[in-house]
């Protein structure tokens, strides 16, 4: 769940009032959002670094707040601002529209070199907009909100954001050999090629992180404008030329990556959260993107779409009875406009730009509960009838006649750590490492485990299968034996399993082990099937658990008894 | 018979006096150690209420060893000046002499003697006094007396820094006559015999009496682990309310079941190395239902079923990629897309308790394996109402009544909500389940008929065990650090019941 970061003070004041903090909490909780800490610059720096080190930092009040994942449009204050004075129902929802620019428009040309690396590119322009310290603060931290979030750490998406008066359209995207590319990036002083730069950022915290998205490619993307000035080398750094500050007017921006939707939905956030600023506000210039096909699109598409949701099914989904014009109104606090149309019962709702989340009816629906508020509802019984089962009691026969010893282990690809390579196919090591971890525990130790242990199986879809063991160990000055062997005929008759060779019967035959002391080992078999083994621990095996003391041990497979 | 003549010595002298006796005065008159009457009053003690002993303890003054040296033979310096004949004594030979270092200083500063160094063999030593009072021994002597409290201040600690005195603390009984006092004590029985009940003879003897307080025998018994007892609590309350347990045997699924059916995109961060274990064998599934795998291919990618999809290119070697399953739900799509299979429809309540694996950051609270309850319920026209309701019945019987949900995302279920409970040792609400339902996009694709709904909770195991059982980390409740005094120790699980009050001063 992405946290955004917010200036109480400025909080308060975009939203036209103050709370106090238990009264901003409930307004979070009934949004469907988290106020997660109360904090200031000062607070994090010296609990990460120290109050010295803290000793100038700001001391203005933040709010941490926990946005769901799906709400990219709350990822500023900008729109958790709108989005929370829409649900007060203090302001009407902004339509945000795009416009055609009165000079020419600005071009994005992709070429087929991109085809292989980063295939997609859409771009907008946010004219005559005024930034502040705040709102350009702000700017900057939804594009890394964004990238963090939706853009998956830049793999799907990259931003690049431009002084486009520093430019000259129409701009190239395309891909060129990592020594073909050389420029100033940004917050460095001179040019370097993309090799160089992407050695250099190899020790850059922030950026080492992205270095793999291209690292290892033929070919890197770039983007220049007519003049061959580098915008920016998508995924990774903007250059140093167009870069944006407080004081610029027209902002380019261009989003790249290698799925389409969500750079249209990306692009489409941000120019609806800041187009807040412009001086025609809530509008957009648009740009057109030309495909290395010919085909040209113009962006952003800040596209409304229509849905129409029965208000019965809204009633029947949430277990309420409102009117189609509560609903609809309900709705409308969600940032979804919606009215009444056709029989009285049909609620034609408007999905805006902003509201990417919305692909289904239960979308809908949902908004509608949260706007009813979810603490409303009246709580019902499902007149569901059911008999319950156990699970244990199921399917005994098909887990019959299964030979363990001809099974494989199971391997991670990714593990944590050595402990943790493979799933387990055995429980007695588990047992014998909590006997290492309770050696002062007094003697004897008696310890068993009854759990599910994995093995390759190719009957199986996924190619592996659980089985239930039992695993006990006797730990103590003595190796115990006949105590793990009166367990053993303890539990067979629990399990109404009595002794002898006959089909029905279990037995212990001498055997061998490379766990077990040699001639103190036996294996068990019950209705003619091998279920697993019971012996002495070898001496190498209670040594190499740092163990002292003879230990002797019982394992088999349960799953012929379930 | 009392135990022992002094215990003996010492009822009679009881029974002569009047009010009582001090305990070390006793062993002093009887020229016994005083450890021995102390014995003796113990035991006496131990039959009951023959006598009363109360403790006390007094400050004394005693002579240490060299104390009492001096006090007979006088002090250092004493012995120095009385060894100094007329004609006087080498200091050389003084200083042989057992007392003549001490002797010799303490002498010079009473201005006993003095030393002539104009001799022709070395300093000589003579007296300056024709006699002196030995004021060191006269007062040891008096401590000797028991008159310590006649000396000052200054002379005792004068003394004590010389080491010749010391302030000793005895313990020491005052002994009165008991209720049930009586010069004939006769020795008690300590356990009811098979002979006594034959004979009788139980009736004329006295018995031992037992001390409540020691510990008792523990009886030879296993011990269940916490997580355990927990997870039978939870197998009980859905049983209760007529859930059936579904199949969870399959710690290794893949993506596909884990997620694809599950409507959560390729892209989802869930399903980066970071998050999930991915397998490098098997590495991939064998066998997929392939129908229904286009069905879903198709909702991903294209939407369909009412739903916009998400627009891209979904892969079935995604799909394909084996895991160990990070949560239980795989399993529930499993049986949900078996229960679609069944027609007609029939409603079903279902859920699991099992082991699921996560790609975390090891913490305190965090292991890369844990527990996940999760509940089930699929029928026509379920509601958010319903899951509410629902939920309220299963908390409640968790024991935990005020309950109130937040609007929350799931990649699967929407609605979504999750479930606060207010916690009054935090005084603050607190999460303790997620729940929503499940979204049309998942459930449509199984071929589950369009009206009906499925509702499902999630929580996990370990916090409430960690919650119940008071454990900080993690690593002390799961795997082989757990610690084994702290299975033995635990209570039995009601989850239902209230937690006990914290002692008051009236209760101790």
């Amino acid at each position: 769940m992405p946290t955004v970061s917010v200036k109480r003070d400025l909080l308060f004041q975009a939203l036209g009032r103050t709370y106090t903090n238990e009264e901003f909490d409930e307004l979070c909780f009934e949004f469907g959002l988290e106020l997660d800490e109360i904090t200031s610059e000062k607070e994090i720096i010296s609990k990460e670094q120290g109050s010295v080190k803290a000793a100038g930092a700001s001391d203005v009040v933040l709010y941490k707040i926990d946005v769901p994942a799906n709400r990219y449009d709350l990822l500023c204050l900008e729109g958790l601002v709108r989005g929370l004075q829409v649900f007060k129902e203090r302001i009407k929802p902004p339509v945000y529209k795009r416009v055609m620019p009165d000079g020419k428009i600005q071009k994005l040309i992709i070429t087929e070199e991109t085809a292989k690396i980063r295939p997609f590119a859409v771009a907008a322009v946010l004219q005559n907009i005024k930034f502040t310290k705040d709102r350009y603060d702000s700017f900057i931290e939804l594009q890394e909100k964004l990238h963090q979030n939706i853009c998956r750490k830049r793999a799907l998406v990259a931003i690049g954001t431009h002084d486009l008066d520093t430019l000259s359209g129409p701009f190239t995207y395309t891909a060129k050999r990592p020594s073909d590319i050389k420029f100033k990036p940004l917050n460095k002083t001179k040019e370097y090629t993309a090799c160089e730069l992407m050695n250099i950022y190899k020790t850059d915290n922030h950026l080492k992180q992205y270095l793999h998205i291209i690292e290892n490619k033929p070919l890197y993307p770039v983007i220049y404008d007519s003049n061959g000035v580098v915008l920016s080398m998508p995924p990774i750094i903007n250059g140093d030329h167009s870069r944006i500050t407080v004081n610029t007017r027209n902002v380019f921006i261009e989003c790249t990556g290698t799925d389409f939707t969500k750079a249209k939905i990306v692009l489409d956030i941000i120019v609806t959260m800041f187009s807040e600023y412009c001086e025609k506000q809530f509008t957009v210039e648009a740009a057109e993107v030309v495909f290395p096909n010919g085909k040209s699109y113009t962006f952003p598409e800040l596209a409304y779409r229509k849905e129409i949701v029965r208000a019965d099914l809204i009633n029947k989904k949430v277990g309420i009875r409102e009117t189609p014009e509560n609903l609809a109104k309900l709705l409308t606090r969600m940032y979804l406009k919606s009215e009444v149309i056709g029989d009285g019962n049909q609620i034609e709702i408007e999905i805006p730009p902003t509201r990417a989340d919305i692909i289904h009816a239960c979308d809908i629906v949902e908004d509608a509960a949260i706007a009813y508020g979810y603490n409303n509802i009246q709580m019902t019984l499902p007149k569901t009838y059911t008999i319950a089962n156990q699970c244990s009691q199921e399917d005994i026969a098909d887990k019959l006649g299964v030979d363990i010893s001809a099974t494989k282990a199971v391997h991670i690809s990714n593990p944590k750590t050595a402990e943790f390579q493979v799933a387990r196919t055995t429980l007695l090591p588990g047992l014998l490492k909590t006997i290492a971890a309770n050696r002062k525990m007094p003697l004897p130790l008696k310890l068993f485990e009854i759990s599910d242990i994995v093995i390759k199986d190719s009957n199986t879809d996924v190619g592996a299968k659980n089985y239930r063991h039992l695993c006990a160990v006797y730990y103590n000055k003595n190796p115990g034996f006949e105590i793990i062997h009166g367990l053993l005929d303890r539990i067979m008759q629990l399990l109404d399993v009595p002794p002898g060779e006959d089909k029905a019967g279990y037995v212990i035959r001498a055997s061998e082990g490379p766990a077990f002391f040699p001639g103190r080992c036996a294996e068990i078999f019950a209705g003619g099937q091998s279920i697993g083994k019971l012996g002495v621990l070898h001496p190498d095996v209670i040594t190499k658990f740092e163990l002292t003391m003879p230990c002797s041990s019982l394992e088999i497979n349960i799953e012929p008894f379930l | 018979m009392a135990d022992g003549p002094v215990a003996e010595l010492l009822l009679r002298r009881l029974e002569a006096s009047d009010g009582g006796l001090d305990s070390a005065e006793l062993a002093a008159e009887l020229g016994v150690e005083h450890q021995a009457v102390v014995g003796a009053v113990k035991s006496l003690q131990a039959l009951g209420e023959v006598i009363e002993a109360e403790l006390r303890s007094t400050k004394r003054w005693e002579l240490t060893s060299e104390g009492e040296e001096i006090a007979r033979e006088g002090s250092h310096e004493a012995r120095v000046f009385r060894s100094i004949p007329p004609e006087g004594l080498a200091q050389s030979e003084l200083m042989r002499l057992p007392s003549g270092k001490v002797g010799f200083s303490k002498a010079m500063s009473n201005k006993w003697i003095r030393v002539d160094k104009s001799t022709a063999d070395g300093p000589r030593v003579f007296r300056v006094v024709d006699s002196m009072e030995d004021e060191v021994q006269r007062r040891l002597q008096m401590v000797q007396r028991g008159q310590a409290e006649k000396l000052g201040e200054k002379e005792r600690s004068e003394l004590r820094k010389r080491k010749l005195l010391a302030e000793v603390t005895l313990k020491t009984y005052w002994v009165s006559k008991g209720s049930a006092f009586s010069t004939s004590i006769s020795k008690q029985e300590t356990e009811l015999s098979p002979e006594m009940i034959s004979s009788g003879s139980w009736r004329d003897r006295p018995f031992k009496p037992y001390n409540f307080l020691a510990q008792g025998v523990l009886p030879d018994s296993g011990h269940l682990h916490p997580l355990l007892k927990v997870r039978s609590q939870f197998r009980q309350i859905f049983l209760e309310m007529g859930f059936t347990e579904m199949p969870t045997d399959n710690f290794i699924e893949s993506s596909f079941w884990n997620f694809d059916a599950l409507f959560q995109p390729q892209q989802h961060p869930a399903r980066d190395q970071h998050d999930t274990f991915f397998l490098r064998d098997p590495a991939e599934a064998l066998q997929l239902p392939m129908d229904y795998v286009q069905r879903v291919k198709r909702t991903h990618s294209q939407g369909g079923y009412g739903s916009q999809g998400y627009k891209y290119n979904w892969k079935l070697d995604e799909a394909r990629k084996n895991l160990l399953r990070t949560h239980t739900t795989s399993a529930s799509a499993r049986v949900l897309y078996r229960l679609a299979q069944k027609k007609p429809f029939t409603p079903a309540k279902y859920f699991s308790i099992d082991r699921v694996f996560r790609n975390e950051t090891l913490d305190a609270t965090h292991l890369a394996e844990f527990h996940q309850i999760e509940g089930v319920v699929a029928d026509h026209g379920l509601t958010l109402g319903h899951l509410m309701g629902v939920l309220r019945e299963f908390f409640t019987k968790l024991g935990i009544t005020q309950l109130r949900f937040k609007p929350a995302y799931n990649p699967y279920t929407e609605p979504s909500m999750e479930v606060f409970s207010y916690h009054p040792g935090l005084k603050k609400w607190v999460e303790v389940g997620n729940s929503g339902v499940f979204r049309p996009e998942m459930l449509l694709p199984m071929g589950l008929p369009e009206n009906v709904s499925v509702i499902a909770w999630g929580l996990s195991l370990e916090r409430p065990t960690m919650i119940k059982y008071c454990i900080n980390n993690i690593r002390e409740l799961v795997g082989h650090k757990v610690n084994l005094q702290m299975v033995y120790n635990s209570p039995l699980c009601r989850l239902d019941a209230k937690p006990r009050p914290p002692p008051t001063q009236e209760a101790a």
